[in-house]
């Protein structure tokens, strides 16, 4: 419970293990699976505390075998239970890429309705730690160009934990992205029963100048180039998707009716990015709100390089941010 | 199995066969769109392990699967109509020949990624046994998905889990076209791989309908009393092709004759003389299942497409498709 009288340090890797155990305590259906999740508490440090609390039967260490962690997680959700399985970094995605691409979330479809799959698929996302090629990607367009699955990413501790009591009490698939450099952020640890329906976007700062879209790792990045461009005297809005599926296009177009111009932050690839879609929607259904260009920052179409002065260069940085936000002010 | 229940299995052998029969005439005549992968001469493995289970344990299936979906229940004239596009198909429609599902008797579906439901099964035998419930679950698939990863996979997690569920590999000898012999570096593609999962194996005569049920009888046994999976490798063979109209040249003759000449009713027949049911009874229910299926393709002939809403329904559980504000 929080404490007001002690200036509590609730981080993002807290908020994680404590949005599962809340929903553990409530629904005796809710299991956890994946790759030292148990005793060792996960590589990230995202499971502290379940194994103590819930016990092996709740908890499970599985082999290094992801299409049989999340096989047997969809097996199980098809079958009564709301497994919560763990895919240790998001680029081993591509390792069960078939559960997300054709199994689980064409389970329902194509049984007429027959099944229902509710699990979650959590996976540490992103870069900005230094893993090199192989460990750092954000992929959540990965997920994007699969329908039938919701996508979550928060950028707070208590998103994280709001998100996961949705996406675990949901009944369709959520693939939950925690990013590994937001989870040494902090913030306020948010009160019991604390619930965000998935698909609504969060207004992060207000503004009327610019409207900045972003998601997860690339939402404090925003507000840091919004600080600095209040300086200058720009006004930016800067609006936290926390989803991708549901997408809360109303709240981006309700924005842009104030400021007429789009900057989309993604960290993903250029190629094949989320921007795409958000921008493409605006270009259909709000072009007449629009009074300048498109700006999208995203990832460079390149593998991740190891150098942090290299990955700075390819990845999204509050510079380019403030830079795109800047051409588009003056345009 | 008393001579009655040898009777009624022999009854929905002989109902999967005129079924399949039906689909494959249906499709030469073009009714039938897309491909299907027939499961007659496999009939003896599906009937004989479904007599086995209880109404409320689980069977994954591949996209040679509606012998499995009808011996978990499903009509002819549902399955007819599945494949030929019909409003009231198994699925809706939505599905077709590779994907029959009828989940409200356990049959969670058939999948036509090779080898991706050996994990689900086990997942649904997890959460049996999460929940204490003592069903079983079984997944049945062809000798080629032995070669997958997820296969491995799947008999490594039900062995260090210990979970009730069976995998049953239906070995027709051929991957697709291919001998499994020649892409294979065991003899049993199953059966040798169980030992490195520390797994009891069996390889026995899956067109004997009566060794498959007294088999898979045995092994939900274990399963359901916590002493883990069984591996069965039943062997039998395709009395068609792969799919669609593959006339499988690549089959020796004589191999084929061999096997026409142990063709799983045929047994199930000389079973039922030798307990001494007598022909007339035998061939009353050859009747039946002819009239069954004959009606089954009248209706589905005759039944609606589905209307062009239902493209957009069941993507997400509360029935529709938003994916947006």
């Amino acid at each position: 419970m929080a404490d007001v009288t002690k200036a509590e340090k609730f981080t993002y890797r807290d908020a994680v293990a404590e949005g599962i155990a809340r929903e553990m305590r409530r629904d005796p259906s809710v299991v956890c699976l994946g790759e030292d999740i148990g005793a060792a508490e996960g590589v990230f440090k995202t499971t502290v505390g379940l194994f103590k609390e819930f016990g092996p039967g709740r908890v499970w260490d599985t082999p290094i075998s992801e299409q049989a962690i999340v096989g047997a997680a969809m097996g199980a959700a098809m079958t009564g239970m709301r497994p919560v399985a763990e895919i240790m970094f998001s680029d081993f995605l591509a390792c069960c890429w078939d559960y997300l691409a054709n199994e689980i979330p064409k389970a329902r479809y194509m049984t007429g309705g027959q099944v229902t799959v509710p699990l979650v698929v959590r996976t540490a996302n992103g870069g900005g730690l230094g893993f090199g090629a192989q460990h750092s990607q954000a992929v959540e367009n990965w997920a994007f160009t699969v329908p039938g699955l919701k996508i979550v990413a928060p950028s707070t501790p208590a998103d994280v934990v709001g998100l996961m009591s949705a996406a675990i009490r949901s009944d369709d698939p959520v693939v939950f992205f925690e990013h590994k450099a937001l989870l040494a952020g902090s913030g306020p640890r948010p009160p019991e029963g604390h619930l965000i329906e998935l698909g609504q976007a969060a207004v992060a700062r207000e503004g009327t100048d610019v409207t900045v879209v972003a998601l997860a790792s690339t939402v404090p990045l925003s507000l840091k180039a919004a600080d600095q461009l209040a300086g200058e005297g720009i006004s930016v809005e800067v609006i936290d998707l926390r989803c991708l599926i549901p997408l809360d296009m109303r709240t981006v177009l309700r924005s842009l009716e104030r400021t007429s111009r789009l900057v989309v932050v993604e960290e993903n690839p250029y190629q094949g990015g989320w921007g795409g879609t958000v921008v493409s929607v605006v270009a259909d259904e709000g072009f007449e709100l629009l009074d300048a260009p498109i700006k999208r920052v995203a990832g460079a179409n390149v593998p991740l390089p190891f150098a942090d002065s290299l990955e700075a260069e390819v990845i999204p940085t509050v510079d380019k941010v403030t830079e795109a936000i800047r051409r588009l002010s003056a345009y | 199995m008393t001579p009655e229940e040898l009777l009624d299995a022999y009854s929905e052998m002989v109902l999967i066969r005129r079924t399949e029969k039906a689909a494959h005439d249906l499709f030469m005549s073009g009714l039938v769109k897309g491909t299907t992968h027939l499961a007659a001469g496999h009939e003896a493995v599906a009937v004989g392990a479904s007599s086995a289970l209880r109404p409320d344990d689980y069977v994954f299936a591949t996209y040679r699967g509606h012998h499995h979906a009808m011996a978990r229940g499903a009509t002819p004239e549902e399955c007819l109509a599945e494949l030929m596009s019909r409003a009231t198909g198994l699925c809706q429609a939505k599905g077709g020949s590779m994907h029959l599902t009828k989940a409200t008797n356990g049959m969670l579906g058939s999948y036509a990624i090779v080898g991706a439901h050996l994990p689900m099964a086990a997942g649904a035998a997890w959460s049996a046994k999460l929940r204490g419930s003592g069903q079983v679950a079984v997944a049945f698939f062809g000798d080629g998905a032995t070669n997958i990863g997820a296969f491995h996979e799947a008999l490594n997690l039900a062995a260090v889990w210990s979970l009730p569920v069976m995998f049953v590999c239906e070995n027709n000898l051929y991957m697709e076209y291919t001998p499994i012999e020649a892409v294979t570096a065991v003899p049993n593609p199953a059966a040798d791989r169980a030992a490195g999962y520390n797994m009891p194996a069996e390889i026995i005569d899956g067109n004997d309908v009566v060794v498959v049920h007294e088999t898979m009888a045995r092994a939900a046994e274990r399963a359901r009393k916590g002493e883990g999976p069984t591996l069965i490798e039943a062997q039998t063979y395709r009395h068609f092709g792969h799919s669609r109209a593959d006339p499988a040249k690549y089959r020796p003759a004589d191999e084929v004759e061999r096997w026409m000449k142990h063709d799983p009713l045929d047994v199930a027949r000389a079973r039922l003389e030798a307990l001494g049911v007598p022909p007339e009874t035998i061939a009353d229910r050859d009747r039946r299942a002819a009239a069954t299926v004959d009606a089954a393709i009248a209706a589905a002939k005759n039944a609606p497409e589905p209307e062009p809403a239902l493209a957009f329904t069941d993507v997400w559980a509360d029935g529709g498709a938003a994916w947006r504000t």
